[in-house]
């Protein structure tokens, strides 16, 4: 059964004044319950605005996103979402980070410290309670975005190129960690990445967007499991790879005619 | 380099500006009758805290002052958030802004004086005008430059989203806030001698410029070596807040 419809989702944005520019075009997808799904497309190909209009931040022009059934008009506790840039409140400390969304729903002092003590330690973050979020490294940041969205319970996870903004080490540990995470609670998670290896590696069935404007170019499920070899997540991202690469090259293409 | 020392050290060009002050009234490079020597604004400093009633002065100044300067902080901070927030509140305030930026307040100063009479509300509102602007303006920047992302973040946690321009807007934006805050607290202290210059029968502007009439040129400099002692003393206590405040930032 699916947890997230997209039908028809258009998005239009007018620029200038008077312009309008169609970022996606009429997308229709659906994500099961329990689903890692990950969505790839050339830059401006609107895989992050189509993320935040399923997180209800960003109206769509047309259509309709519908989470367990009702339609999606702004941001819920059932979607929980993290940025390439972490986002965290710099005026709290990782404890405070973690414990707000509690917070806000009201939960008491001494119930909502030891849960956001104990997503503090799933992510390994034990320690740096107190710390004010920069003075931690990307890695750890993120760790803890990831561990604030998690306190509060949500079914689906929307991550923003949650690992684009760090290093290629913790990159890759932080993908580890998520895929571990994913296996151990199976929620569902719709995750928008430039890194056609990451979106192997991590999801079940990846999205391939076209150029701008955005539409679904085409579907692959990738589902290699917990065991793929090196050599078989390769072979499916050079499979990606090559289902991707003409849009890129006209997103360049016009990127230049732009110019 | 020990803490011990670090602060004396900074303040080295006062303290030569001081004993070269004193030096030069003694040899005479100075005329005293209009230019009296560091130890004779000292002493007059002691006379008029015994005499002339200095500290009364001084506690009314720092009223009108600090009553403008808060007025303004609050007024300021709400405002300039509102107009972040709403396209209303900033079609309304921004021309009125663009149109007042440039004016001298102190000009508005007679106004006053004629609207709410001679006494303390007319500093006041000196003041608070004064200090109005610079605040309104940095908190309007600093908060329409806030990561967009925080905002949503908030939301999707679950803030609602009347409350979000306070609980995070406002702080993400404070640092900007308190750089505007620090520049209206100088300008309270300009505002409030300029008010009291003009009319009243107190105040530390009142005392520079009665004595200053009376020929009394050593109690005039101790007058404003007095506005200035409050000024000094102020910004300090702004930075120590700022310092706590933004413990984050560092």
């Amino acid at each position: 059964m699916s947890l997230i419809d997209i039908d028809g989702v258009c998005k239009n944005y007018t620029i200038e004044g008077d312009r309008e520019l169609t970022v996606i075009d009429h997308i229709d997808l659906s994500i099961r319950e329990g689903e890692f799904v990950s969505i790839i497309g050339p830059s401006g190909c609107g895989k992050s605005t189509l993320l935040h209009m399923i997180g209800g931040f960003v109206p769509s022009t047309a259509g309709e996103i519908r989470v367990g059934g009702a339609a999606v008009h702004s941001p819920g506790p059932d979607r929980g979402i993290v940025f390439q840039h972490f986002a965290l409140f710099p005026w709290k400390t990782v404890l405070g980070n973690v414990e707000y969304g509690l917070a806000e729903r009201g939960i008491g002092k001494l119930e909502r410290r030891d849960t956001a003590q104990s997503f503090i330690d799933m992510v390994k973050l034990s320690g740096f309670e107190n710390t004010y979020p920069n003075r931690l490294s990307g890695g750890m940041q993120q760790r803890v975005a990831i561990a604030r969205m998690l306190a509060c319970e949500p079914s689906i996870l929307l991550m923003d190129e949650p690992f684009g903004a760090l290093d290629a080490q913790t990159r890759k540990i932080l993908q580890e960690e998520l895929r571990e995470l994913w296996q151990r609670f199976r929620k569902t998670v719709v995750f928008v990445t430039h890194d056609v290896r990451e979106a192997v590696f991590l999801s079940q069935r990846v999205v391939v967007m076209s150029a701008r404007p955005g539409r679904i170019k085409t579907i692959v499920e990738t589902g290699l499991g917990p065991d793929a070899s090196r050599a078989a997540i390769d072979e499916k991202a050079d499979e990606l790879w090559d289902l991707l690469r003409d849009e890129v090259v006209r997103t360049l293409d016009e990127e230049r005619r732009g110019l | 380099m020990s803490k011990a020392l670090r602060i004396p050290i900074f303040y080295l060009p006062i303290f030569a500006i001081l004993i070269l002050w004193e030096l030069a009234a003694r040899l005479g490079l100075l005329n005293p009758s209009i230019f009296p020597s560091l130890t004779d604004t000292l002493v007059a400093f002691v006379r008029l805290a015994e005499k002339s009633h200095l500290l009364a002065h001084a506690w009314l100044s720092l009223f009108r002052q600090s009553s403008g300067f808060f007025l303004a902080a609050v007024f300021g901070i709400v405002s300039g958030i509102l107009m972040a927030e709403s396209r209303t509140v900033r079609n309304i305030l921004e021309p009125l802004l663009r149109a007042t930026f440039p004016l001298p307040k102190s000009a508005l100063i007679p106004l006053f004086i004629l609207w709410l009479g001679i006494g303390d509300s007319a500093k006041v509102a000196a003041v608070f005008l004064g200090c109005l602007l610079p605040i309104v303006v940095s908190t309007f920047n600093a908060a329409r430059g806030i990561n967009k992302q925080l905002v949503w973040s908030a939301w999707s946690l679950g803030t609602p989203k009347w409350l979000i321009p306070w609980k995070v807007v406002l702080p993400a934006a404070l640092p900007e806030i308190m750089s505007g805050l620090r520049i209206a607290l100088a300008l309270s202290f300009t505002l409030m001698v300029s008010a009291e210059f003009l009319i009243g029968q107190r105040g530390l502007g009142y005392l520079i410029s009665t004595l200053g009439e009376d020929g009394d040129y050593a109690g005039m400099f101790a007058a404003v070596l007095a506005v200035t002692v409050l000024g000094f003393a102020a910004d300090r206590l702004f930075l120590w807040l700022n310092d706590h405040l933004l413990a984050w930032r560092e």
